[in-house]
């Protein structure tokens, strides 16, 4: 029995707060959002004097050659990186899950790019795939290859190439946990049995991994679509539309455009896309922990 | 096993080694380089390695910090000081407040049963997924329109007589404004990932200090609290490192007293004359996360490993 529940006040004391903040400035405002994807919504006039246009807004969205272009890029923008972080990240991992000297000033060294600011990534990346003085493109005549119009003919493999210098760390560095974390038992079992080192990754490792890694999989691929800063100052979302991913949009229609009602419709089905994957992810922890459970059960029954 | 055997690789895999350390942070050797470069080396093909380091471009970036006037300098075109400021002030108190209150409701959340428990679990969970661009519109309309304190309202009046001015006042072009979304932003995330350390924290430590004589407050901020400062620690960076860095929502929130960093970055980015400058303000940007990175990647590693591998 739990003595301070004597005090039924105080659980929602301590969640009174975090509660009251997250209604104020998110709950709230998704529900404003909502709404007002419903209604022809300009800044200048206040909410309450706009009209009601029902689903007009997602009409015209769903008519807009450009939002379609838009989603496009988003999806192959998210769905390239996040596959590419994972292989690369994934690859890492087993190759550095070894005892070697200064380990942790590697993995230091490592994290680095996901902590800087993406827009100074961007303004990095930006000088570095400058068509005259970038530095790819002097590494290029070093070696007597042609140069390369990064971000005038293939903007959005610049910008993936980017993401990718910055988030697969953060694959990298969950999969090596899960790594140094898998039963040596098993490990060991593989490795008695002759098992290659090939054999002992694609059968005992992966697999006793895959959980952990489904999880970062998802968390990356939602991040995915958060991305915004990095290809704002990149490419602008440009040229063309060739690189302007649904955030961007967003922005732009709400900013330049000044179409609000339009912003909070295109805003609220990023909204429902990420919600499903959110959900996806829920289910496999929610799943994942029941099997666990039951295989705890299982074991204890056999011991 | 002890932790000091080393096994010996092979030579090649220590070139891998050394061209991955290369390919990690190439990219930030090219920024400070270049931010100790005047324009015209950046430019040119010449130089790399080859050239007179110069401090002039942080001189330009922080022209309205210097208490003197830099020779090269007609005016003092970019005001970084004032932005460095602006950002400095919104990542410390949004912080600070974003891990009082995560704590605490974490705290709620794993040693109460209370009414609403599995919705507050749920929906922290759900939120961690709304991207910045998706709270845009709304956050605008808002902290424009309806968070203000309207002139005819009391405190309104009471407001303009006392400080003059118009006398409505409203969340858009504050700090307040800025911290109230970045609290709200990141409470889910810092309330999930302490979640993992209280959960670790006997429980027969609070019981011992409840026949003390504590109560839950105390108990809380006495006992649990200094047990899980590795957490508290992680939780600050990732705060502070969304905060510091974030673009598009202080963009649409901050009027020209209220800029942050990014926003000056941004705005100047495009500029063809002041890349030195810009490289410069890049770097200021970088040198908080870096330093943390450096002095505190184990924290940064167990919160992310935290914040992930339990779902």
């Amino acid at each position: 029995m739990n003595r301070f529940s004597a005090n039924r006040l105080t659980p929602y004391l301590f969640m009174a707060p975090a509660a009251l903040v997250m209604l104020l400035a998110l709950f709230y405002p998704i529900a404003y959002m909502i709404w007002g994807s419903f209604r022809s919504w300009d800044p200048s006039q206040s909410i309450t004097e706009t009209d009601f246009v029902g689903l007009a807004n997602y009409m015209k969205l769903l008519a807009d050659p450009a939002f379609h272009e838009s989603f496009w890029v988003t999806l192959v923008f998210a769905f390239s990186v996040v596959s590419v972080e994972m292989v690369l990240g994934v690859g890492l991992a087993l190759l550095l899950d070894r005892k070697i000297r200064g380990m942790s000033l590697l993995r230091t060294l490592f994290i680095l790019p996901m902590m800087i600011a993406p827009v100074v990534v961007g303004l990095v990346w930006r000088y570095m795939f400058h068509q005259t003085y970038g530095t790819f493109n002097r590494m290029l005549d070093a070696v007597g290859l042609p140069r390369v119009d990064w971000l005038g003919q293939n903007p959005l493999l610049s910008v993936i190439i980017a993401d990718i210098w910055q988030w697969t760390p953060f694959i990298f560095i969950l999969s090596l946990a899960a790594l140094q974390s898998l039963p040596r038992s098993a490990l060991e079992a593989a490795r008695i049995d002759g098992a290659t080192p090939l054999q002992q990754i694609w059968h005992v490792k992966l697999p006793l991994m895959a959980p952990v890694l489904i999880v970062t999989l998802l968390l990356r691929l939602i991040d995915a679509f958060k991305v915004l800063e990095v290809i704002l100052v990149l490419t602008g979302g440009g040229p063309g539309l060739q690189t302007e991913i649904l955030a961007l949009r967003i922005a732009r229609t709400a900013r330049e455009f000044r179409e609000l009602g339009e912003a909070a419709a295109m805003s609220n089905m990023l909204l429902m896309l990420l919600m499903v994957l959110t959900l996806g992810m829920f289910a496999f922890t929610r799943w994942q922990e029941a099997r666990a459970r039951r295989l705890r059960f299982t074991n204890q029954e056999e011991s | 096993m002890s932790n000091t055997t080393y096994e010996r690789q092979n030579p090649a895999f220590y070139v891998l080694i050394a061209m991955l350390i290369f390919m990690s942070i190439g990219p930030v050797g090219i920024l400070l380089i270049n931010s100790l470069k005047l324009d015209v080396n950046i430019t040119s093909g010449a130089g790399g390695l080859l050239f007179m380091p110069t401090i002039r471009n942080y001189e330009t970036a922080l022209c309205d910090l210097l208490w003197y006037q830099p020779d090269h300098l007609r005016f003092c075109r970019i005001r970084f000081g004032g932005a460095f400021i602006n950002s400095l002030i919104i990542a410390l108190i949004s912080t600070a407040l974003t891990l009082v209150m995560g704590t605490m409701a974490a705290y709620a959340l794993v040693r109460f049963r209370f009414m609403g428990r599995d919705t507050m679990s749920l929906s922290t969970l759900a939120v961690r997924m709304i991207p910045p661009a998706v709270l845009l519109v709304p956050v605008f309309g808002l902290w424009n329109n309806t968070f203000c304190i309207g002139r005819t309202t009391m405190l309104g009046e009471f407001i303009r007589d006392t400080f003059g001015g118009r006398g409505d006042i409203c969340l858009a072009g504050t700090h307040s404004g800025i911290i109230l979304i970045y609290v709200a932003m990141n409470l889910p995330f810092v309330i999930w990932i302490l979640q993992s350390f209280i959960v670790q924290v006997p429980y027969s430590l609070e019981e011992a200090a409840r026949v003390d004589g504590a109560g839950p407050f105390q108990t809380f901020f006495m006992v649990v609290l200094p047990l899980i400062k590795p957490g508290l620690a992680a939780a600050a960076i990732f705060t502070f490192r969304i905060a510091w860095n974030e673009y598009l929502l202080a963009s649409a929130l901050a009027d020209r007293n209220t800029m942050t960093v990014p926003i000056l970055i941004v705005n100047n980015a495009s500029e063809f004359d002041g890349l030195g400058t810009i490289f410069a303000t890049g770097m200021l940007l970088a040198i908080p996360p870096i330093l943390f990175t450096l002095f505190a990647s184990r924290q940064i590693i167990t919160g992310m490993t935290a914040g992930a591998v339990k779902g």
